[in-house]
């Protein structure tokens, strides 16, 4: 037996017996059943409400697989443990939520148990549910309640033992779940409160931006700095950011309303469909969460921020000559990147000046290896942006001294290590999770330009 | 280098850097791929290299040592249209004609891994592509009635092979 196995073993026991205790502490009992309320009888106004609270939460973006009804569940969700797969959460009386009361839908969001009772696995994140008032739960009761009803049972999830024993969880929520609602911090304004409420529970956005510890529980100490989605590294949102030009609450309020920030670019991957949901909640919301995240961003060093400046003046002008580190990389990317990426043309159909790209200055190379393999799709029936991917006309190697290349040139970071096999690793992944992942149904895209042809 | 296209190799006396389309259509002298945007976004410069459908005014010279490239004149002629080729001429899919040949080459490399694709796999691999003049109907349709004629057509060469 080795060492890692005895360890292992170890674990698997201290887990086990945690768990048959905190069973015993964390059990809770079934709620009845109730024949499936009509649509009509909720009020329209807390429908809408729901409407812009569940766009928020991004709910849809779990709860429905590319081609299947939205809401009915089914997508896989890959964890360092194994695959979950997101639950039914339409009104179907069967195989959704439709016999749940209000009780059951927001004992699940508070304490991750289903209407049974059974412990629910904290891919679904309710250890930031816990923060919704009362007040908003209903709200998103009363919009999944009045959604299509779609007959869709649960996929059975793929995890190994002891994983697979729900029990197991009440343990991780022992550990981990910690009870009460947000409070808020009296000595902020408002605008601020709202904020932290919005990005510490229904917008759970540490959920992929804060690092997660070897249980999967989110490392507070941590706390934004960031984290792991679909094989795409969620940035660090905080003082640790990357962004070569720091963000503040203007240019997060336009990002995040409109899914593109000149100095920033274009979201995509996952986050491409948590703004498309931004898209449609009030200005209000948006805006309140840019604060307070402006703030967790915290303001910038001065080198930081003359820096910034400097790389805006360098892509407002000419671009500068390249010293060529990598002959390869540097022919690669004036023929595949460059007549985009140094056209003069204004973002989002263009493509940012590099020098400005976080993915360029990132530690990690996962997205630069993502968005070369798979570009950028267009949304269907929008104008968006779109970039081609080279996923069929470049080698990993190839990719790789692309990566090299942008990373010397445009970034004032050390060089990546091990970049071929990343891009090795994100071609497996990449391909996989395009044919499971809702698409965004609108932006990024100028909202000046919506109703243009 | 060397570029391998249709079969046979060329010698060719261009920066690494050049892209492809600029080699077929200036140095070899093979113009069904077209110009359109220049930037890897209307599709109208596709070939096909190693089976996959590539956007060649967007593929640099250089990653194309030791790889084979086939362009539409590679499939078939006018005097012998290959199957895909036949089928967008006898539904009629092309208007203005410029973004065709590029359609027919994704839509072969679809066929060649996926020879019964539906409407909706035809679409979603197509999606790259645009045509303004408005054949998508018949784009789809030409597609379907390749499928089908590759189909018969190795069908018969089966046959005749058996005899």
């Amino acid at each position: 037996m080795t060492k890692s196995r005895i360890i292992g073993s170890a674990v698997a026991v201290l887990l086990i017996g945690g768990a048959i205790a905190a069973f015993a502490i964390t059990w809770r009992p079934a709620i009845s059943a109730i024949d499936p309320p009509a649509p009509q009888s909720f009020d329209k106004a807390l429908v809408s409400r729901g409407r812009d609270l569940a766009a928020i939460g991004n709910c849809n973006d779990c709860h429905t697989v590319r081609g299947g009804k939205y809401f009915a569940g089914g997508l896989p969700v890959p964890t360092p443990f194994g695959t979950i797969f997101s639950s039914n959460i339409t009104p179907e009386p069967e195989t959704g939520i439709g016999r749940w009361p209000e009780a059951a839908f927001r004992r699940a969001m508070r304490r991750g148990v289903d209407r049974d009772g059974r412990h629910l696995y904290p891919t679904f994140p309710y250890d930031h549910f816990v923060n919704v008032t009362d007040e908003d739960d209903r709200a998103l009761y009363a919009y999944l309640m009045t959604r299509e009803p779609v007959r869709a049972p649960a996929r059975a999830n793929e995890l190994p033992f002891p994983l697979n024993q729900r029990f197991v969880i009440a343990g991780w929520k022992l550990l981990f779940l910690r009870r009460g609602a947000y409070r808020p911090d009296p000595a902020r304004s408002a605008e601020w409160n709202r904020g932290a409420y919005l990005v510490e529970g229904l917008a759970h956005c540490g959920a992929c931006h804060t690092p997660r510890n070897a249980l999967g529980a989110e490392r507070l100490s941590a706390q934004f700095a960031g984290g792991e989605v679909d094989n795409w590294h969620a940035y660090a949102i905080n003082a640790q950011s990357p962004a070569p030009v720091p963000w503040d609450a203007d240019a997060l309020f336009a990002y995040l309303r409109n899914g593109w920030h000149p100095d920033h670019g274009v979201a995509r991957g996952p986050m491409a469909l948590v703004v498309s949901n931004l898209s449609e909640v009030p200005d209000s919301d948006v805006r309140a969460i840019a604060v307070y995240m402006a703030d967790v961003f915290g303001p910038p060093a001065p080198d930081r921020k003359r820096r910034a400046e400097e790389l805006l003046a360098q892509a407002k002008s000419a671009p500068a000559q390249s010293a060529k580190t990598d002959a390869t990389g540097a022919s690669i990317y004036t023929a595949a990147c460059a007549t985009c990426h140094e056209s003069s043309r204004p973002l989002p159909y263009a493509g940012i000046n590099l020098a400005l790209s976080t993915a360029i200055s990132d530690p990690d190379p996962r997205n630069a290896a993502n968005i070369v393999l798979s570009g950028v799709r267009p949304v269907a029936g929008e104008r968006s942006p779109i970039m081609p991917g080279f996923a069929a006309s470049m080698s990993d190697g190839q990719i790789a001294a692309l990566l090299n290349y942008l990373r010397a040139r445009f970034s004032n970071q050390g060089a990546w290590t091990g970049v071929e096999k990343t891009v090795s690793d994100a071609r497996r992944t990449q391909t996989v999770f395009l044919k499971t992942m809702p698409e965004p149904d609108n932006v990024p895209a100028d909202p000046t330009q919506r109703d243009k042809p | 280098m060397m570029l391998k296209v249709n079969g046979r190799e060329h010698q060719v006396d261009a920066d690494p850097d050049t892209p492809l389309l600029y080699v077929l259509r200036d140095d070899l002298g093979l113009n069904a791929a077209k110009f359109g945007c220049g930037l890897g976004q209307c599709g109208a410069c596709t070939v096909i290299v190693d089976g996959n459908a590539v956007l060649s005014c967007v593929t640099p010279l250089l990653l194309l040592e030791g790889r084979q490239v086939t362009t539409l004149e590679g499939l078939g002629s006018i005097e012998a249209p290959a199957p895909i080729q036949r089928a967008f001429m006898e539904e009629q899919a092309a208007q203005c004609g410029y973004c065709i040949a590029g359609m027919m080459m994704r839509a072969q490399a679809l066929l060649q891994k996926n020879p019964k694709p539906t409407d909706d796999d035809i679409r979603a691999e197509l999606e790259p592509h645009l045509c303004r003049c408005g054949t998508h109907m018949r784009i789809l349709r030409a597609v379907h009635r390749a499928a089908h004629l590759m189909q018969t057509a190795d069908a018969s060469t089966v046959q005749r092979s058996a005899r």
